[in-house]
Protein backbone atom coordinates (compact mmCIF):
# COMPACT_ATOMS: atom_id res chain seq x y z
CA UNK A 1 0.00 0.00 0.00
CA UNK A 2 0.94 3.13 -1.00
CA UNK A 3 1.30 6.58 1.93
CA UNK A 4 0.84 9.86 0.01
CA UNK A 5 1.57 12.64 2.12
CA UNK A 6 -1.53 14.22 3.64
CA UNK A 7 0.04 17.64 3.28
CA UNK A 8 0.40 17.76 -0.47
CA UNK A 9 -3.31 16.45 -0.70
CA UNK A 10 -4.78 18.62 1.55
CA UNK A 11 -3.32 21.43 -0.91
CA UNK A 12 -5.66 19.99 -3.77
CA UNK A 13 -8.58 20.77 -2.09
CA UNK A 14 -11.42 22.99 -3.85
CA UNK A 15 -14.62 24.00 -4.43
CA UNK A 16 -15.16 21.66 -7.26
CA UNK A 17 -13.75 18.27 -5.26
CA UNK A 18 -16.16 19.59 -2.30
CA UNK A 19 -19.26 19.51 -4.54
CA UNK A 20 -18.32 16.10 -5.88
CA UNK A 21 -17.66 14.72 -2.09
CA UNK A 22 -21.38 16.17 -1.21
CA UNK A 23 -22.19 14.07 -4.07
CA UNK A 24 -20.73 11.18 -3.18
CA UNK A 25 -22.47 11.48 0.33
CA UNK A 26 -25.59 12.32 -0.86
CA UNK A 27 -25.65 15.44 0.96
CA UNK A 28 -27.22 18.84 -0.32
CA UNK A 29 -25.30 21.58 0.80
CA UNK A 30 -26.30 25.16 0.29
CA UNK A 31 -23.43 27.68 -1.39
CA UNK A 32 -21.90 28.74 2.01
CA UNK A 33 -21.86 25.39 2.99
CA UNK A 34 -19.96 24.09 0.17
CA UNK A 35 -17.71 27.26 0.37
CA UNK A 36 -17.38 26.26 4.58
CA UNK A 37 -16.70 23.05 3.74
CA UNK A 38 -13.89 23.41 1.43
CA UNK A 39 -12.01 25.74 4.09
CA UNK A 40 -12.97 23.94 6.95
CA UNK A 41 -11.73 20.25 5.21
CA UNK A 42 -8.64 22.06 3.71
CA UNK A 43 -7.91 23.61 7.32
CA UNK A 44 -8.71 19.91 9.28
CA UNK A 45 -6.56 17.90 6.60
CA UNK A 46 -3.25 20.10 6.70
CA UNK A 47 -3.58 19.52 10.81
CA UNK A 48 -3.57 15.81 9.99
CA UNK A 49 -0.62 16.20 8.15
CA UNK A 50 1.24 15.40 11.13
CA UNK A 51 0.85 11.46 10.81
CA UNK A 52 3.37 12.37 7.52
CA UNK A 53 6.33 12.06 10.23
CA UNK A 54 5.82 8.53 10.56
CA UNK A 55 7.46 5.79 8.37
CA UNK A 56 4.16 3.65 7.92
CA UNK A 57 5.34 1.60 5.25
CA UNK A 58 5.68 -1.75 6.86
CA UNK A 59 2.91 -1.31 9.65
CA UNK A 60 -0.09 -3.57 9.09
CA UNK A 61 -3.14 -1.64 9.15
CA UNK A 62 -5.64 -2.08 12.22
CA UNK A 63 -9.42 -1.97 11.02
CA UNK A 64 -10.88 -3.50 14.57
CA UNK A 65 -9.82 -3.33 18.39
CA UNK A 66 -9.56 -7.38 17.99
CA UNK A 67 -8.91 -9.56 15.50
CA UNK A 68 -12.56 -10.27 14.16
CA UNK A 69 -13.61 -14.09 12.72
CA UNK A 70 -16.82 -14.72 10.94
CA UNK A 71 -19.42 -14.98 13.67
CA UNK A 72 -22.45 -17.72 13.15
CA UNK A 73 -25.31 -18.88 15.25
CA UNK A 74 -27.13 -21.97 14.77
CA UNK A 75 -29.51 -22.23 11.54
CA UNK A 76 -32.77 -22.05 13.36
CA UNK A 77 -35.35 -19.49 13.16
CA UNK A 78 -35.88 -16.43 15.77
CA UNK A 79 -38.37 -13.85 16.10
CA UNK A 80 -38.26 -11.09 13.92
CA UNK A 81 -39.32 -7.63 14.04
CA UNK A 82 -43.19 -7.31 13.77
CA UNK A 83 -43.79 -6.35 10.41
CA UNK A 84 -46.37 -3.64 10.98
CA UNK A 85 -44.29 -1.68 13.68
CA UNK A 86 -40.95 -1.55 10.91
CA UNK A 87 -43.32 0.03 8.67
CA UNK A 88 -45.08 2.21 11.27
CA UNK A 89 -41.38 3.89 11.36
CA UNK A 90 -41.07 4.93 7.66
CA UNK A 91 -42.14 8.37 5.89
CA UNK A 92 -44.00 6.38 3.45
CA UNK A 93 -45.47 2.55 3.35
CA UNK A 94 -47.69 1.17 0.50
CA UNK A 95 -48.81 -2.25 0.17
CA UNK A 96 -46.96 -3.86 3.11
CA UNK A 97 -43.50 -2.28 1.45
CA UNK A 98 -41.12 1.22 1.74
CA UNK A 99 -42.78 3.89 -0.65
CA UNK A 100 -40.10 5.64 -2.30
CA UNK A 101 -40.37 8.19 -5.56
CA UNK A 102 -39.86 6.77 -9.17
CA UNK A 103 -36.08 5.66 -9.38
CA UNK A 104 -36.22 7.45 -12.49
CA UNK A 105 -33.86 10.66 -13.02
CA UNK A 106 -30.97 9.16 -11.24
CA UNK A 107 -27.90 11.13 -11.19
CA UNK A 108 -24.61 10.21 -10.33
CA UNK B 1 -19.96 14.46 48.01
CA UNK B 2 -22.96 15.08 45.70
CA UNK B 3 -25.13 14.99 48.81
CA UNK B 4 -27.74 11.96 46.43
CA UNK B 5 -27.76 8.98 47.56
CA UNK B 6 -26.23 5.68 45.79
CA UNK B 7 -28.43 3.49 43.65
CA UNK B 8 -26.90 0.76 45.68
CA UNK B 9 -28.49 2.86 49.30
CA UNK B 10 -31.55 2.85 47.13
CA UNK B 11 -31.71 -0.57 45.42
CA UNK B 12 -31.17 -1.61 49.34
CA UNK B 13 -33.72 0.63 50.80
CA UNK B 14 -36.59 -0.65 48.49
CA UNK B 15 -35.56 -3.86 48.80
CA UNK B 16 -35.86 -3.83 52.52
CA UNK B 17 -39.12 -1.70 52.19
CA UNK B 18 -37.36 1.41 53.71
CA UNK B 19 -38.67 3.55 50.87
CA UNK B 20 -40.98 2.54 47.80
CA UNK B 21 -39.64 2.65 44.48
CA UNK B 22 -42.19 5.16 43.32
CA UNK B 23 -41.34 7.49 46.66
CA UNK B 24 -37.71 7.57 44.82
CA UNK B 25 -39.04 8.35 41.75
CA UNK B 26 -41.11 11.23 42.51
CA UNK B 27 -37.90 12.59 44.97
CA UNK B 28 -36.16 12.62 41.45
CA UNK B 29 -39.40 13.88 39.32
CA UNK B 30 -39.48 16.72 41.48
CA UNK B 31 -35.79 17.70 41.13
CA UNK B 32 -36.72 17.69 37.18
CA UNK B 33 -39.57 19.59 37.94
CA UNK B 34 -37.42 22.39 39.90
CA UNK B 35 -34.13 22.38 37.10
CA UNK B 36 -34.91 20.49 34.16
CA UNK B 37 -35.71 23.96 32.94
CA UNK B 38 -32.55 25.56 33.23
CA UNK B 39 -30.45 22.32 32.57
CA UNK B 40 -32.20 20.67 29.42
CA UNK B 41 -30.73 17.26 30.35
CA UNK B 42 -33.39 15.37 28.63
CA UNK B 43 -34.70 15.52 25.12
CA UNK B 44 -38.00 13.35 26.39
CA UNK B 45 -38.78 12.68 30.30
CA UNK B 46 -40.79 9.17 30.81
CA UNK B 47 -42.79 10.10 33.80
CA UNK B 48 -46.00 7.67 33.37
CA UNK B 49 -43.80 4.74 32.35
CA UNK B 50 -41.10 5.62 35.10
CA UNK B 51 -44.16 5.69 37.59
CA UNK B 52 -45.87 2.13 36.31
CA UNK B 53 -42.05 0.45 36.38
CA UNK B 54 -41.77 1.92 39.56
CA UNK B 55 -45.32 0.29 40.52
CA UNK B 56 -44.28 -2.68 38.88
CA UNK B 57 -41.39 -3.00 41.18
CA UNK B 58 -43.47 -2.14 44.75
CA UNK B 59 -45.53 -4.68 44.00
CA UNK B 60 -42.85 -7.11 43.39
CA UNK B 61 -41.34 -6.54 46.76
CA UNK B 62 -44.82 -6.43 48.58
CA UNK B 63 -45.12 -9.99 46.90
CA UNK B 64 -41.92 -11.33 48.39
CA UNK B 65 -40.18 -11.48 44.84
CA UNK B 66 -36.57 -11.48 44.65
CA UNK B 67 -35.43 -8.35 43.00
CA UNK B 68 -32.49 -7.42 40.85
CA UNK B 69 -29.36 -5.13 42.26
CA UNK B 70 -31.12 -2.19 40.27
CA UNK B 71 -34.59 -2.50 41.88
CA UNK B 72 -35.88 0.86 42.10
CA UNK B 73 -32.74 2.91 40.60
CA UNK B 74 -34.21 5.77 38.39
CA UNK B 75 -31.83 5.61 35.14
CA UNK B 76 -31.37 8.34 32.30
CA UNK B 77 -30.62 6.91 29.05
CA UNK B 78 -28.79 8.47 26.23
CA UNK B 79 -31.44 9.48 23.29
CA UNK B 80 -28.91 6.74 21.18
CA UNK B 81 -30.03 3.95 22.55
CA UNK B 82 -33.18 2.36 21.58
CA UNK B 83 -36.23 1.86 23.33
CA UNK B 84 -39.28 0.01 21.70
CA UNK B 85 -42.15 2.26 21.20
CA UNK B 86 -40.71 5.24 22.87
CA UNK B 87 -39.05 8.08 20.28
CA UNK B 88 -35.11 8.12 19.84
CA UNK B 89 -33.84 10.60 18.41
CA UNK B 90 -30.16 10.99 18.58
CA UNK B 91 -30.57 14.52 19.02
CA UNK B 92 -30.75 15.01 15.01
CA UNK B 93 -33.82 16.24 13.31
CA UNK B 94 -33.37 13.32 10.86
CA UNK B 95 -34.65 10.57 13.33
CA UNK B 96 -37.50 13.22 14.99
CA UNK B 97 -40.66 11.08 15.56
CA UNK B 98 -38.87 7.88 15.08
CA UNK B 99 -39.81 4.85 17.06
CA UNK B 100 -37.42 2.08 17.27
CA UNK B 101 -39.49 -1.86 17.29
CA UNK B 102 -36.69 -3.03 19.67
CA UNK B 103 -34.73 -2.26 23.18
CA UNK B 104 -30.85 -1.89 23.21
CA UNK B 105 -29.63 -5.20 24.87
CA UNK B 106 -28.88 -2.70 27.82
CA UNK B 107 -32.19 -1.50 28.60
CA UNK B 108 -33.30 -5.45 28.24
CA UNK B 109 -31.00 -5.76 30.53
CA UNK B 110 -31.19 -2.96 32.94
CA UNK B 111 -35.02 -3.47 32.93
CA UNK B 112 -34.75 -6.63 33.90
CA UNK B 113 -32.53 -6.04 37.27
CA UNK B 114 -35.03 -3.51 37.99
CA UNK B 115 -34.06 0.01 36.98
CA UNK B 116 -36.93 2.18 36.50
CA UNK B 117 -35.81 4.57 33.39
CA UNK B 118 -36.58 7.99 33.80
CA UNK B 119 -35.96 9.74 30.21
CA UNK B 120 -33.99 9.90 26.98
CA UNK B 121 -31.15 12.28 27.32
CA UNK B 122 -30.00 15.05 24.79
CA UNK B 123 -26.42 14.91 22.88
CA UNK B 124 -24.74 15.72 20.30
CA UNK B 125 -26.11 14.96 16.95
CA UNK B 126 -24.91 11.51 16.14
CA UNK B 127 -22.34 11.76 19.48
CA UNK B 128 -20.01 13.98 17.29
CA UNK B 129 -19.41 16.53 19.81
CA UNK B 130 -17.30 17.60 22.91
CA UNK B 131 -20.19 20.22 24.80
CA UNK B 132 -23.50 19.10 23.82
CA UNK B 133 -24.10 22.58 22.14
CA UNK B 134 -24.43 20.54 18.38
CA UNK B 135 -27.50 18.72 19.50
CA UNK B 136 -30.46 19.83 17.30
CA UNK B 137 -32.88 20.28 20.26
CA UNK B 138 -30.64 23.19 22.27
CA UNK B 139 -27.47 22.52 24.49
CA UNK B 140 -27.39 21.10 27.54
CA UNK B 141 -26.36 22.91 30.38
CA UNK B 142 -23.67 22.13 32.91
CA UNK B 143 -25.58 21.61 36.85
CA UNK B 144 -22.39 22.99 38.37
CA UNK B 145 -22.52 25.80 36.61
CA UNK B 146 -25.31 26.73 34.01
CA UNK B 147 -22.89 29.75 32.42
CA UNK B 148 -20.69 26.41 31.18
CA UNK B 149 -21.07 23.04 29.16
CA UNK B 150 -21.77 19.63 30.63
CA UNK B 151 -19.51 17.79 28.09
CA UNK B 152 -20.00 16.46 25.18
CA UNK B 153 -21.31 13.92 23.75
CA UNK B 154 -23.23 12.42 26.88
CA UNK B 155 -23.86 15.91 27.97
CA UNK B 156 -27.22 15.31 29.30
CA UNK B 157 -26.73 11.82 30.80
CA UNK B 158 -23.75 13.56 32.79
CA UNK B 159 -25.96 16.26 33.79
CA UNK B 160 -29.08 14.57 34.65
CA UNK B 161 -26.96 12.55 37.28
CA UNK B 162 -25.23 15.48 38.47
CA UNK B 163 -28.69 17.66 38.72
CA UNK B 164 -29.65 14.52 41.45
CA UNK B 165 -32.71 13.87 37.94
CA UNK B 166 -31.39 10.19 37.87
CA UNK B 167 -29.20 7.67 40.00
CA UNK B 168 -26.92 6.86 37.21
CA UNK B 169 -27.06 7.15 33.40
CA UNK B 170 -26.36 5.89 30.56
CA UNK B 171 -24.04 7.08 27.43
CA UNK B 172 -21.61 6.31 24.94
CA UNK B 173 -18.21 6.91 24.60
CA UNK B 174 -16.39 6.66 20.92
CA UNK B 175 -13.63 9.22 21.59
CA UNK B 176 -14.29 10.01 24.97
CA UNK B 177 -18.41 10.50 25.19
CA UNK B 178 -18.46 9.54 29.03
CA UNK B 179 -15.15 10.23 30.47
CA UNK B 180 -15.22 13.87 29.13
CA UNK B 181 -18.79 14.92 30.43
CA UNK B 182 -18.34 12.81 33.81
CA UNK B 183 -14.74 14.71 34.30
CA UNK B 184 -16.44 18.05 33.83
CA UNK B 185 -19.64 16.93 35.69
CA UNK B 186 -17.70 15.84 38.92
CA UNK B 187 -18.93 12.26 37.77
CA UNK B 188 -17.69 8.41 37.54
CA UNK B 189 -17.54 7.77 33.82
CA UNK B 190 -16.56 4.27 32.36
CA UNK B 191 -15.98 3.48 28.56
CA UNK B 192 -15.57 -0.45 29.06
CA UNK B 193 -13.29 -2.82 27.12
CA UNK B 194 -14.63 -2.83 23.38
CA UNK B 195 -17.05 -5.65 23.24
CA UNK B 196 -17.43 -6.54 26.97
CA UNK B 197 -20.80 -4.23 26.60
CA UNK B 198 -23.25 -4.91 23.80
CA UNK B 199 -23.86 -2.72 20.90
CA UNK B 200 -27.25 -4.27 19.91
CA UNK B 201 -29.36 -0.77 19.66
CA UNK B 202 -27.14 1.83 20.01
CA UNK B 203 -27.39 4.27 16.87
CA UNK B 204 -24.11 3.17 15.31
CA UNK B 205 -22.00 6.29 14.88
CA UNK B 206 -18.26 4.52 14.03
CA UNK B 207 -18.73 0.72 15.01
CA UNK B 208 -14.89 0.04 15.51
CA UNK B 209 -14.79 2.87 18.14
CA UNK B 210 -18.17 2.65 19.89
CA UNK B 211 -18.91 1.63 23.53
CA UNK B 212 -21.78 2.13 26.36
CA UNK B 213 -20.63 2.73 29.51
CA UNK B 214 -22.09 4.55 32.99
CA UNK B 215 -22.29 7.86 34.27
CA UNK B 216 -22.73 7.63 38.18
CA UNK B 217 -22.01 9.53 41.46
CA UNK B 218 -18.94 6.66 42.93
CA UNK B 219 -16.73 4.19 41.53
CA UNK B 220 -18.77 1.26 43.45
CA UNK B 221 -22.20 2.65 41.59
CA UNK B 222 -20.19 2.30 38.52
CA UNK B 223 -19.17 -1.29 38.88
CA UNK B 224 -22.88 -2.47 39.80
CA UNK B 225 -24.16 -0.60 36.78
CA UNK B 226 -21.50 -1.94 34.77
CA UNK B 227 -21.56 -5.56 35.39
CA UNK B 228 -25.51 -5.63 35.27
CA UNK B 229 -25.39 -4.88 31.37
CA UNK B 230 -21.97 -6.41 30.56
CA UNK B 231 -21.32 -9.97 29.35
CA UNK B 232 -22.20 -11.77 25.87
CA UNK B 233 -24.99 -11.13 23.42
CA UNK B 234 -25.28 -13.39 20.61
CA UNK B 235 -26.59 -10.04 18.95
CA UNK B 236 -23.78 -8.43 18.38
CA UNK B 237 -20.86 -10.29 16.89
CA UNK B 238 -18.37 -8.12 17.97
CA UNK B 239 -19.07 -8.92 21.71
CA UNK B 240 -16.89 -10.66 23.78
CA UNK B 241 -17.95 -14.35 24.30
CA UNK B 242 -16.32 -14.69 27.32
CA UNK B 243 -17.59 -13.70 31.00
CA UNK B 244 -17.05 -10.10 32.38
CA UNK B 245 -14.74 -10.42 35.42
CA UNK B 246 -16.25 -9.52 38.34
CA UNK B 247 -15.08 -6.44 40.16
CA UNK B 248 -16.44 -7.22 43.59
CA UNK B 249 -12.59 -7.70 44.77
CA UNK B 250 -11.53 -4.37 42.84
CA UNK B 251 -13.02 -1.90 45.35
CA UNK B 252 -11.32 -2.30 48.67
CA UNK B 253 -8.32 -4.09 47.17
CA UNK B 254 -6.03 -1.19 47.42
CA UNK B 255 -2.98 -0.78 44.93
CA UNK B 256 -0.39 -2.20 46.49
CA UNK B 257 2.03 -4.45 44.87
CA UNK B 258 0.57 -2.12 41.29
CA UNK B 259 2.79 -1.15 38.88
CA UNK B 260 1.13 2.39 37.24
CA UNK B 261 2.64 4.25 34.54
CA UNK B 262 3.20 7.77 33.71
CA UNK B 263 2.99 8.48 29.89
CA UNK B 264 6.79 10.54 29.80
CA UNK B 265 5.70 11.82 26.26
CA UNK B 266 2.29 12.37 26.95
CA UNK B 267 0.82 15.34 24.62
CA UNK B 268 0.55 18.97 26.27
CA UNK B 269 -2.10 21.00 26.48
CA UNK B 270 -3.53 20.16 29.65
CA UNK B 271 -4.16 23.13 31.91
CA UNK B 272 -2.06 23.92 34.98
CA UNK B 273 -4.90 22.79 37.22
CA UNK B 274 -5.66 20.03 35.46
CA UNK B 275 -1.63 19.26 35.37
CA UNK B 276 -1.42 19.32 39.40
CA UNK B 277 -4.59 17.14 39.85
CA UNK B 278 -2.62 14.29 37.97
CA UNK B 279 0.44 14.65 39.75
CA UNK B 280 -1.43 14.43 42.77
CA UNK B 281 -2.76 11.31 41.87
CA UNK B 282 0.34 9.68 40.81
CA UNK B 283 1.26 10.96 44.88
CA UNK B 284 -1.63 9.38 46.45
CA UNK B 285 -1.12 6.29 44.64
CA UNK B 286 2.36 5.99 45.93
CA UNK B 287 1.51 6.67 49.20
CA UNK B 288 -0.81 3.86 48.75
CA UNK B 289 1.71 1.23 48.07
CA UNK B 290 1.71 1.49 43.93
CA UNK B 291 5.03 1.67 42.21
CA UNK B 292 5.16 4.44 39.66
CA UNK B 293 7.29 3.60 36.66
CA UNK B 294 7.53 5.98 33.52
CA UNK B 295 6.51 4.67 30.18
CA UNK B 296 7.01 6.39 26.67
CA UNK B 297 3.83 5.70 24.35
CA UNK B 298 5.09 8.06 21.18
CA UNK B 299 1.80 7.15 18.66
CA UNK B 300 -0.48 8.92 21.52
CA UNK B 301 0.59 12.44 20.09
CA UNK B 302 -0.96 10.81 16.51
CA UNK B 303 -4.14 9.31 18.12
CA UNK B 304 -6.01 12.60 17.45
CA UNK B 305 -5.61 12.26 13.72
CA UNK B 306 -5.92 8.78 13.44
CA UNK B 307 -9.40 9.01 15.13
CA UNK B 308 -10.81 12.15 13.11
CA UNK B 309 -10.02 10.31 10.14
CA UNK B 310 -11.53 6.70 11.16
CA UNK B 311 -14.11 7.98 13.22
CA UNK B 312 -16.15 10.44 10.72
CA UNK B 313 -15.04 7.31 7.57
CA UNK B 314 -16.92 5.05 10.11
CA UNK B 315 -19.70 7.48 10.61
CA UNK B 316 -19.67 8.47 6.71
CA UNK B 317 -20.95 4.93 5.59
CA UNK B 318 -23.25 4.43 8.91
CA UNK B 319 -24.93 7.70 8.27
CA UNK B 320 -25.70 6.33 4.91
CA UNK B 321 -28.64 4.64 6.21
CA UNK B 322 -30.61 7.69 7.04
CA UNK B 323 -32.08 8.60 3.38
CA UNK B 324 -35.63 9.30 3.76
CA UNK B 325 -36.88 5.51 3.30
CA UNK B 326 -37.39 3.28 6.42
CA UNK B 327 -37.48 5.75 9.12
CA UNK B 328 -37.29 9.46 10.33
CA UNK B 329 -38.16 12.08 8.26
CA UNK B 330 -38.16 12.70 4.19
CA UNK B 331 -38.09 15.85 2.10
CA UNK B 332 -40.11 14.84 -0.64
CA UNK B 333 -38.43 15.57 -4.16
CA UNK B 334 -39.25 13.94 -7.75
CA UNK B 335 -36.57 11.45 -7.84
CA UNK B 336 -35.61 9.12 -5.22
CA UNK B 337 -31.81 10.62 -5.23
CA UNK B 338 -32.96 14.29 -5.37
CA UNK B 339 -35.27 12.92 -2.05
CA UNK B 340 -31.76 11.57 -0.74
CA UNK B 341 -30.03 14.19 -1.00
CA UNK B 342 -32.90 16.89 0.05
CA UNK B 343 -33.77 14.70 3.24
CA UNK B 344 -29.91 14.47 4.37
CA UNK B 345 -29.36 18.17 3.84
CA UNK B 346 -32.14 19.44 5.77
CA UNK B 347 -31.83 16.73 8.23
CA UNK B 348 -28.34 16.46 9.35
CA UNK B 349 -26.47 19.37 11.47
CA UNK B 350 -23.77 21.03 10.63
CA UNK B 351 -20.91 19.06 12.75
CA UNK B 352 -22.28 15.93 11.50
CA UNK B 353 -22.23 17.19 7.57
CA UNK B 354 -18.78 18.31 8.22
CA UNK B 355 -17.61 14.86 9.56
CA UNK B 356 -19.83 13.21 6.58
CA UNK B 357 -18.28 15.15 4.16
CA UNK B 358 -14.63 14.51 5.73
CA UNK B 359 -15.31 10.93 6.19
CA UNK B 360 -16.58 10.63 2.39
CA UNK B 361 -13.27 12.28 1.23
CA UNK B 362 -11.16 9.84 2.92
CA UNK B 363 -12.86 7.05 1.60
CA UNK B 364 -13.16 8.32 -1.78
CA UNK B 365 -11.18 6.88 -4.73
CA UNK B 366 -7.91 8.44 -5.11
CA UNK B 367 -7.35 9.22 -1.30
CA UNK B 368 -8.21 6.00 0.52
CA UNK B 369 -4.40 5.19 0.85
CA UNK B 370 -3.23 8.10 1.72
CA UNK B 371 -5.88 9.22 4.59
CA UNK B 372 -7.93 6.08 5.55
CA UNK B 373 -4.87 3.55 5.11
CA UNK B 374 -2.44 5.43 6.92
CA UNK B 375 -4.62 6.42 9.96
CA UNK B 376 -5.53 2.52 9.94
CA UNK B 377 -1.64 1.94 10.45
CA UNK B 378 -1.60 4.60 12.92
CA UNK B 379 -3.52 2.93 15.28
CA UNK B 380 -1.54 -0.55 14.43
CA UNK B 381 1.31 1.72 16.17
CA UNK B 382 -1.12 2.60 19.21
CA UNK B 383 -1.70 -1.05 20.06
CA UNK B 384 1.60 -1.65 19.63
CA UNK B 385 3.04 1.19 21.74
CA UNK B 386 0.50 0.48 24.69
CA UNK B 387 1.20 -3.22 24.55
CA UNK B 388 4.58 -2.53 25.30
CA UNK B 389 3.75 -0.18 27.94
CA UNK B 390 2.03 -2.57 29.74
CA UNK B 391 4.81 -5.18 29.51
CA UNK B 392 5.88 -2.72 32.56
CA UNK B 393 2.64 -1.61 34.07
CA UNK B 394 -0.35 -2.66 35.21
CA UNK B 395 -2.25 0.56 34.63
CA UNK B 396 -1.78 4.15 33.51
CA UNK B 397 -2.76 7.48 34.51
CA UNK B 398 -3.92 10.48 32.26
CA UNK B 399 -6.33 13.52 32.84
CA UNK B 400 -9.15 12.69 31.23
CA UNK B 401 -10.51 16.09 30.00
CA UNK B 402 -7.43 19.08 28.99
CA UNK B 403 -9.91 21.44 31.01
CA UNK B 404 -12.24 21.68 33.48
CA UNK B 405 -15.98 22.55 31.84
CA UNK B 406 -15.69 25.49 29.40
CA UNK B 407 -18.09 28.40 28.95
CA UNK B 408 -20.81 27.95 26.07
CA UNK B 409 -19.51 28.93 22.89
CA UNK B 410 -15.85 29.63 23.30
CA UNK B 411 -15.20 26.81 21.26
CA UNK B 412 -18.05 26.15 18.80
CA UNK B 413 -16.01 28.79 16.00
CA UNK B 414 -13.87 26.26 15.63
CA UNK B 415 -14.45 22.60 15.48
CA UNK B 416 -10.26 21.46 15.33
CA UNK B 417 -10.35 23.56 19.25
CA UNK B 418 -13.33 21.13 20.03
CA UNK B 419 -11.88 18.72 18.94
CA UNK B 420 -8.58 18.55 20.64
CA UNK B 421 -10.74 17.91 24.26
CA UNK B 422 -10.09 14.35 23.16
CA UNK B 423 -6.78 14.30 23.09
CA UNK B 424 -6.76 11.74 25.94
CA UNK B 425 -9.84 9.54 25.50
CA UNK B 426 -9.01 9.28 22.09
CA UNK B 427 -6.34 6.32 22.48
CA UNK B 428 -8.60 3.58 24.51
CA UNK B 429 -10.73 3.42 21.90
CA UNK B 430 -8.78 3.22 18.52
CA UNK B 431 -7.17 0.19 20.40
CA UNK B 432 -10.33 -1.19 22.53
CA UNK B 433 -9.50 -0.68 26.08
CA UNK B 434 -11.40 -0.17 29.09
CA UNK B 435 -10.77 3.68 30.97
CA UNK B 436 -12.78 5.75 33.10
CA UNK B 437 -12.80 9.03 34.77
CA UNK B 438 -13.03 9.74 37.94
CA UNK B 439 -13.59 13.20 40.09
CA UNK B 440 -9.75 13.85 41.68
CA UNK B 441 -9.49 17.52 42.98
CA UNK B 442 -10.95 20.62 41.19
CA UNK B 443 -9.48 23.55 39.95
CA UNK B 444 -10.66 27.03 37.74
CA UNK B 445 -13.71 28.36 39.84
CA UNK B 446 -14.03 25.15 41.76
CA UNK B 447 -15.14 23.36 39.28
CA UNK B 448 -14.33 19.23 38.98
CA UNK B 449 -11.79 17.54 37.61
CA UNK B 450 -11.42 14.04 36.36
CA UNK B 451 -8.60 11.73 36.56
CA UNK B 452 -8.33 9.29 33.63
CA UNK B 453 -7.67 5.28 34.92
CA UNK B 454 -6.28 3.01 32.10
CA UNK B 455 -5.64 -0.51 31.52
CA UNK B 456 -5.09 -3.09 29.13
CA UNK B 457 -8.05 -4.96 27.17
CA UNK B 458 -10.49 -6.82 29.98
CA UNK B 459 -8.05 -5.18 32.95
CA UNK B 460 -11.24 -3.07 34.25
CA UNK B 461 -10.50 -5.19 37.52
CA UNK B 462 -7.62 -3.20 37.86
CA UNK B 463 -8.57 -0.22 36.66
CA UNK B 464 -11.51 -0.34 39.68
CA UNK B 465 -9.31 -0.93 41.97
CA UNK B 466 -7.03 2.52 40.90
CA UNK B 467 -10.00 4.73 40.90
CA UNK B 468 -11.29 3.43 44.26
CA UNK B 469 -8.26 4.25 45.64
CA UNK B 470 -8.06 7.47 43.81
CA UNK B 471 -11.38 8.31 45.23
CA UNK B 472 -10.75 7.39 49.14
CA UNK B 473 -8.16 9.66 48.38
CA UNK B 474 -10.54 12.61 47.39
CA UNK B 475 -12.65 12.01 50.21
CA UNK B 476 -15.27 11.68 47.23
CA UNK B 477 -16.94 7.77 48.62
CA UNK B 478 -20.04 7.03 49.10
CA UNK B 479 -20.54 5.32 52.63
Amino acid sequence: MTTGSLKRVSEQIDRRAVERVAKLARLELSDNELDEATTRLAGMLAHFADIDALDLDDVEPMTQPYELVNVMREDTPLDTLDHDEVLAAAPDATDGRFGVPPILGLEL
Amino acid sequence: MSGFRSAREIAAAVASRETTAVDVLTEHLGRIDEREAEVHAFNLVLRDEALQSARRIDERVAAGEELGPLAGVPIALKDNLCTRGIPTTCSSKILDGWRPPYDATVVSRLAEAGAVFVGKTNLDEFAMGSSTENSAFGPTRNPLDTTRVPGGSSGGSAAAVAAGFAAMSLGSDTGGSIRQPAALCGLVGVKPTYGAVSRLGLVAFASSLDQIGPFTHDVADAALLLEAMAGHDPGDSTSIPQPFPSLDESLNRGVAGLRIGRIVDLPTGADADVVASVDRAFEVLAAAGAEIVDVTIPAFTYGLTAYYLLAPAEASSNLARYDGVRFGSRVEAADTNSMYMATRGEGFGPEVKRRIMLGTYALSAGYYDAYYGKALKVRRLMAQDFAKAYESVDALITPASPSVAFPFGSKTSDPLAMYLCDTYTIPSNLIGHPAMSVPFGSGENDLPIGVQVLAPEMGEPTMFAVAAELERAAGGAHV
